[in-house]
C-alpha cells in the first residue's frame, strides 16, 4: 500500500450523498487528500466525479455526507466563502469572461486576496508567465484556442492563491503535444504549494501525476491506492468496460 | 370583512365584482396567451407585444371608420395580417439583430416596441378613438352585475382561442414541430426542422392572437398610442402567475388577475386597486417564478 | 489607448464643459447641451448595473422618481432646505436599490426576470405615488413654489431669478456637477477590485463565484451606486422643473432614456453613455427640426429614431459607439 500523502490533512470527504430526483448522482462517497499530494478521481462517465466536485466547492448542496477543509466543517458554506479559504475548482466546460483579456481574466483571480488593481495586475502577469501564458496575456479569452482556454481556466484559480485546487478535466478536448505541456503545469502549481485534486480521464497523465487514485463509479467509489494498482483492479476494470464484458472476461478465465 | 380599515361590502357587490373580474380576466388572457406561446418557443419576452395590440386596435379602427367594417367580420382580415407581420417581425428584424442572445432579443423587441408607439403618436395623435357598435349596451343580466354583448364574446373568444392553440399545438404536425423547437432546439435541427421557419411562424401565431384580441376589445376600449403599454405590464403579470409558456395557465391567471383587480378597486379604490396587479407580479417573480402551471426549466 | 492619454481626453472634455457657457450665449444651445448632460447622468446610472454589471434593469425611473420625489416632498411638506433634502433624496436612491437588490438577488433572478421586476417595481412606485394622494399629491404632482428673490439663490437653489450668467448657466453647472462626479466614480469603479468583480458576475457569474467573488453583494453595492447616481438626476430635475408627478417620476420614459444611452454609446465603458446621449440627442433634433419644418411639430419622431437606432447598434454595433471608435483609434495606429 502507498505511503499516505507527505503533510497534513488537507480534505476529507465522508458519506456524501446526492440525489437528484430518483437518481443517485453521488453515493456515499468518502475520500482524503493531504497537503501537498496531486490525487485524482477517475471513474467512467456519468459517475459522478463533477457532481462529486460540485459537492465540495458547495455549488451543490449535498443531502448527507460530511466535508472537511483543514479540519473545518464546510458544509452549506458559498463557492464564494470556499474559495476565499483557499478551495478552488474549476469548470469541465471552461468559463471565460470571454469580453475580457487573459490579464485581465487571471487578475480577478487574483483580486480575491489582493485589494489594489494593479497589484492583482502585477500577480496575474505572474502566474501568466509561470504557467506559459506570457505571449497571450493581451489576447481576448474568448478569442483563445481550446487549449488556451483550459489553461486559463487554471491560472484563473491559481492566481486566486489557493490551498487545494480541484482541477475538472482540464485536459480533455487537447491533443497529444497540448496534454503534453499541461502536465508539467500542474507540477509547476504542486511545487508552488498548493495540493491538487483531479479528475481526468487521460490515463497517462493520470498515472504519471498522481501520487494515488480513487475511482468513482456510479456515484460510489470503489478503489483507491497507488494508480497502477488502482487501474488493475478487477472492479475497476469491469466499472469500465461493463458488466457484459466483465462476464465474459469471467466465463473465459473459468473455462 | 371589516379588518385593515376596509370597507365592507355585501355578497352581491362582491360576487359582481367578480364576476365582471371574469370578464375583464378573459381580456387579459387574450393578450396573454400570444405572449405565453412566443415565450414558451422563443425563451424570449416579446416587449413589442403591447405595441402589436395597439396597432391591431388602430387597424380595426380605421377598418371601421373608413371602410364600415364590423370589427368582428375584422377578424377576417386583421388576423390573417397578423399572421403576416409578425412572421415577417421575427424572420426581418428579431432573428436577424439580437444574435440569438436572449438579453439582446429582449432589448430588440423593446426596440420594436418604441418604433411602433412612437410611429402611432406621430401617426395619428394621442387622441382616443372607439370604434362604435349599436349592440354595446345589451347583454345578459347576472342579478349581481350586467355583461354587454361584446364583453360576453371576448369570454367566448378566450375561451375558443385556448382550446384552439392547444388542439393546434397537439394535433397538427406544425404543432408537433414547434414543440420540438420549443423543447430541444438543437435536436429539432439535426432533424431537418427549419427553426427559423418554425420561430416566425410562432410569432407569427403570437400576432394572431393579440389580432384577435384587438378585434373582441374595439368595440370596449378606446385607443391610443400608450394603449398597449397598460396592457403588456398585465399581460407580463398574467403570463407570469400562469406560467410562462402554459396556455391553460394564461387563461387562469388572466382570470385570477382580472378578479384580483376588480376586487383591489372595490376595496382599495379605484387607482390604488391596481397596486394588487404589480403586487402579485412582484411577488410571483420572487417566489414561484415558473408560476402555476408553468415547468421548472433547466 | 492609454490610462495618460484617456485622463488628458477627459480633461479636455471637461475643460469644454466648463468653458461651454462662456462660449455659447444662445439659451437654447445650451438648454440642448444641459438635457444631453441629464441623459448621459441617467445612463450613466443604468450602465453601472447593466453595462459593467450585465443586470438589464427596465424601471431605472425608479431610483430617478424616487430621488426627484423625496428632494421634492421634503421641501414641500416639511420646509427642508434644498441642501438638506439633497443627502436624504440621493440616500433614497440607494435605499431603493437595496430594497429591489436584495429581493431580486436573493432570490436569483437573472436576466429577462430581472428586468421584469424592475418594471414591476416602477410601476408599482407610480401606482403609489397616484394613489397615496395625502403623501405625494397624487396625480396633480407636487409643485415647488419659484423662488423670486436673487438674494435666496444659493438657499433654495433656483437660478430663475438669478443674476444673468447663473439664469443662464445655473442648472447646467448643477448637471455638469452631477455628470463630473458619477464619471469619476465609474472611471474608478472600473480600475478597482469592485469593478473587476462587477465586470466577472456580467461575464459569467458562477465563475466568478468560483474565484471568490461574492456576487451578491458585488451586484448589491452596483444597484445601490445606480439608484444614487439616478436619485441625483431626480434632484436636478425637481430642482430646474420645481415639479414632479407620477408620469414624469415613474413612467416608462425615463427608464427608456436610461437604457437607450448606454447601449448605444456602448456597454461597460465610462464615456458610452455620454456618447449615446449626445448622439441621440443630436440626431433627434436635427430630425425635429427638418420635420418640423416639412409638415410642423408633431411628437414622437426622436423617439421613433432612438428605437431604429437602438435595434441597428444592437444588430451591428455591439460594443456601440464607443466600440467604432476604439476600432478607429486602432486602425489609425493607436493601439494599445
Amino acid at each position: 500500500m502507498a505511503a499516505f500523502g507527505r503533510g497534513a490533512l488537507m480534505l476529507i470527504v465522508s458519506d456524501l450523498t446526492k440525489r437528484f430526483g430518483g437518481l443517485v448522482a453521488v453515493d456515499g462517497a468518502s475520500l482524503r487528500v493531504d497537503q501537498g499530494e496531486i490525487v485524482s478521481l477517475i471513474g467512467p462517465n456519468g459517475a459522478g466525479k463533477t457532481t462529486l466536485f460540485a459537492l465540495i466547492s458547495g455549488f451543490l448542496r449535498p443531502d448527507a455526507g460530511a466535508v472537511r477543509f483543514e479540519g473545518q466543517d464546510i458544509l452549506g458554506r458559498r463557492p464564494h466563502q470556499l474559495a476565499q479559504t483557499g478551495l478552488v475548482r474549476t469548470f469541465q466546460i471552461v468559463r471565460p469572461f470571454a469580453n475580457l483579456t487573459v490579464r485581465e481574466n487571471i487578475a480577478t483571480g487574483a483580486h480575491t486576496r489582493i485589494v489594489p488593481r494593479r497589484e492583482a495586475l502585477e500577480k496575474a502577469d505572474a502566474v501568466g508567465q509561470a504557467l506559459g501564458m506570457g505571449a497571450l496575456l493581451d489576447r481576448l479569452a474568448g478569442d483563445l484556442p481550446i487549449a488556451g482556454r483550459k489553461r486559463l481556466e487554471v491560472a484563473r484559480a491559481v492566481a486566486t492563491g489557493p490551498k487545494l485546487l480541484l482541477l475538472d478535466e482540464v485536459m480533455a478536448g487537447l491533443n497529444p503535444s497540448e496534454i503534453d505541456e499541461v502536465t508539467p503545469m500542474i507540477r509547476t502549481i504542486r511545487e508552488g504549494g498548493v495540493t491538487v485534486l483531479l479528475i481526468e480521464h487521460v490515463m497517462r497523465a493520470v498515472m504519471t501525476l498522481s501520487d494515488r487514485a480513487y475511482v468513482l463509479n456510479s456515484g460510489a467509489i470503489i478503489a483507491s491506492g497507488a494508480p497502477q494498482a488502482v487501474v488493475e483492479n478487477p472492479a475497476v476494470v469491469e466499472a469500465y468496460l461493463g458488466p457484459g464484458m466483465a462476464q465474459r472476461l469471467k466465463g473465459t478465465a473459468d473455462a | 370583512m371589516d379588518f385593515l380599515g376596509l370597507p365592507s361590502y355585501s355578497w352581491e357587490t362582491v360576487l359582481g365584482s367578480a364576476i365582471s373580474g371574469v370578464f375583464l380576466g378573459s381580456v387579459y388572457a387574450l393578450v396573454a396567451l400570444g405572449l405565453t406561446l412566443i415565450y414558451g418557443v422563443l425563451h424570449i419576452i416579446n416587449f413589442a407585444h403591447g405595441a402589436m395590440l395597439m396597432l391591431a386596435m388602430y387597424a380595426v379602427f380605421f377598418l371601421w371608420s373608413a371602410l364600415g367594417i364590423d370589427p368582428y367580420l375584422a377578424l377576417l382580415i386583421v388576423v390573417p395580417a397578423g399572421f403576416v407581420f409578425g412572421y415577417a417581425l421575427q424572420r426581418g428584424v428579431i432573428g436577424r439583430f439580437s444574435h440569438g442572445r436572449d438579453e439582446i432579443t429582449l432589448l430588440v423587441t423593446l426596440g420594436i416596441a418604441i418604433m411602433i408607439e412612437n410611429g402611432a403618436l406621430f401617426a395619428f395623435s394621442a387622441t382616443e378613438r372607439q370604434v362604435q357598435v349599436p349592440y354595446d349596451f345589451d347583454g345578459i343580466d347576472f342579478g349581481v352585475t350586467f355583461a354587454v354583448w361584446p364583453e360576453i364574446a371576448a369570454l367566448a373568444g378566450s375561451l375558443v382561442v385556448t382550446l384552439a392553440l392547444w388542439l393546434f399545438m397537439t394535433r397538427t404536425d406544425m404543432g408537433h414541430a414547434i414543440q420540438a423547437v420549443a423543447k430541444e432546439r438543437r435536436g429539432a435541427e439535426l432533424v431537418g426542422i427549419d427553426v427559423e421557419h418554425i420561430y416566425g411562424v410562432t410569432f407569427g401565431i403570437g400576432a394572431a392572437c393579440v389580432a384577435v384580441a384587438a378585434c373582441l376589445l374595439a368595440p370596449t376600449y378606446a385607443v391610443s398610442p400608450q394603449f398597449g403599454y397598460l396592457f403588456v405590464l398585465i399581460a407580463f403579470t398574467v403570463v407570469v402567475l400562469g406560467g410562462m409558456g402554459s396556455f391553460v395557465g394564461a387563461l387562469v391567471g388572466g382570470f385570477l388577475i382580472g378578479i384580483t383587480e376588480q376586487l383591489g378597486r372595490l376595496y382599495l379604490g379605484e387607482s390604488l386597486g391596481l397596486i394588487t396587479i404589480s403586487a402579485i407580479f412582484i411577488l410571483v417573480l420572487l417566489f414561484r417564478p415558473t408560476g402555476l402551471f408553468g415547468q421548472a426549466s433547466g | 489607448m492609454s490610462d495618460t492619454l484617456r485622463i488628458t481626453g477627459w480633461v479636455v472634455l471637461a475643460a469644454l464643459g466648463i468653458a461651454a457657457p462662456f462660449l455659447i450665449s444662445s439659451g437654447r444651445w445650451l438648454e440642448f447641451i444641459e438635457l444631453t448632460l441629464f441623459v448621459a447622468v441617467l445612463g450613466q446610472a443604468w450602465n453601472i448595473l447593466g453595462g459593467y454589471g450585465g443586470q438589464y434593469s427596465f424601471g431605472h425611473a425608479v431610483f430617478f422618481g424616487t430621488g426627484a420625489y423625496v428632494q421634492a416632498l421634503l421641501q414641500f411638506r416639511f420646509g427642508f432646505s434644498p441642501w438638506l433634502a439633497l443627502p436624504f433624496a440621493i440616500a433614497s436612491g440607494a435605499g431603493v436599490g437595496a430594497m429591489i437588490g436584495y429581493l431580486s438577488f436573493r432570490y436569483g433572478l437573472r436576466g429577462s426576470y430581472f428586468a421584469l421586476i424592475t418594471l414591476a417595481f416602477a410601476e408599482a412606485f407610480r401606482v403609489l405615488a397616484r394613489s397615496i394622494v395625502s403623501v405625494t399629491e397624487g396625480g396633480r404632482g407636487v409643485s415647488l413654489p419659484l423662488n423670486q428673490d436673487s438674494g435666496e439663490v444659493w438657499t433654495t437653489l433656483q437660478f430663475t431669478f438669478a443674476e444673468p450668467f447663473l439664469r443662464h448657466a445655473g442648472y447646467y453647472y448643477m448637471i455638469l456637477t452631477v455628470l463630473i462626479l458619477a464619471y469619476i466614480a465609474v472611471w474608478r469603479m472600473e480600475r478597482s477590485r469592485f469593478g473587476a468583480q462587477l465586470i466577472s458576475v456580467r461575464e459569467n457569474e458562477d465563475a466568478a463565484a468560483a474565484l471568490g467573488v461574492d456576487a451578491f453583494r458585488v451586484k448589491m453595492k452596483a444597484i445601490c451606486l445606480s439608484g444614487m447616481i439616478a436619485a441625483a438626476a431626480g434632484v436636478y430635475y425637481v430642482q430646474k422643473y420645481l415639479f414632479v408627478d407620477p408620469e414624469i417620476a415613474y413612467g416608462p420614459a425615463k427608464s427608456v432614456e436610461a437604457l437607450v444611452a448606454p447601449i448605444i454609446g456602448g456597454l461597460g465603458t465610462v464615456i458610452g453613455p455620454l456618447l449615446g446621449a449626445a448622439f441621440l440627442h443630436s440626431i433627434g433634433e436635427v430630425a425635429k427640426e427638418a420635420i418640423g419644418a416639412l409638415i410642423g411639430p408633431r411628437p414622437g419622431l426622436d423617439l421613433i429614431l432612438y428605437g431604429m437606432i437602438l435595434v441597428l447598434v444592437l444588430g451591428y454595433l455591439p460594443r456601440g459607439l464607443a466600440g467604432l471608435l476604439d476600432s478607429a483609434w486602432r486602425r489609425l495606429g493607436g493601439g494599445r
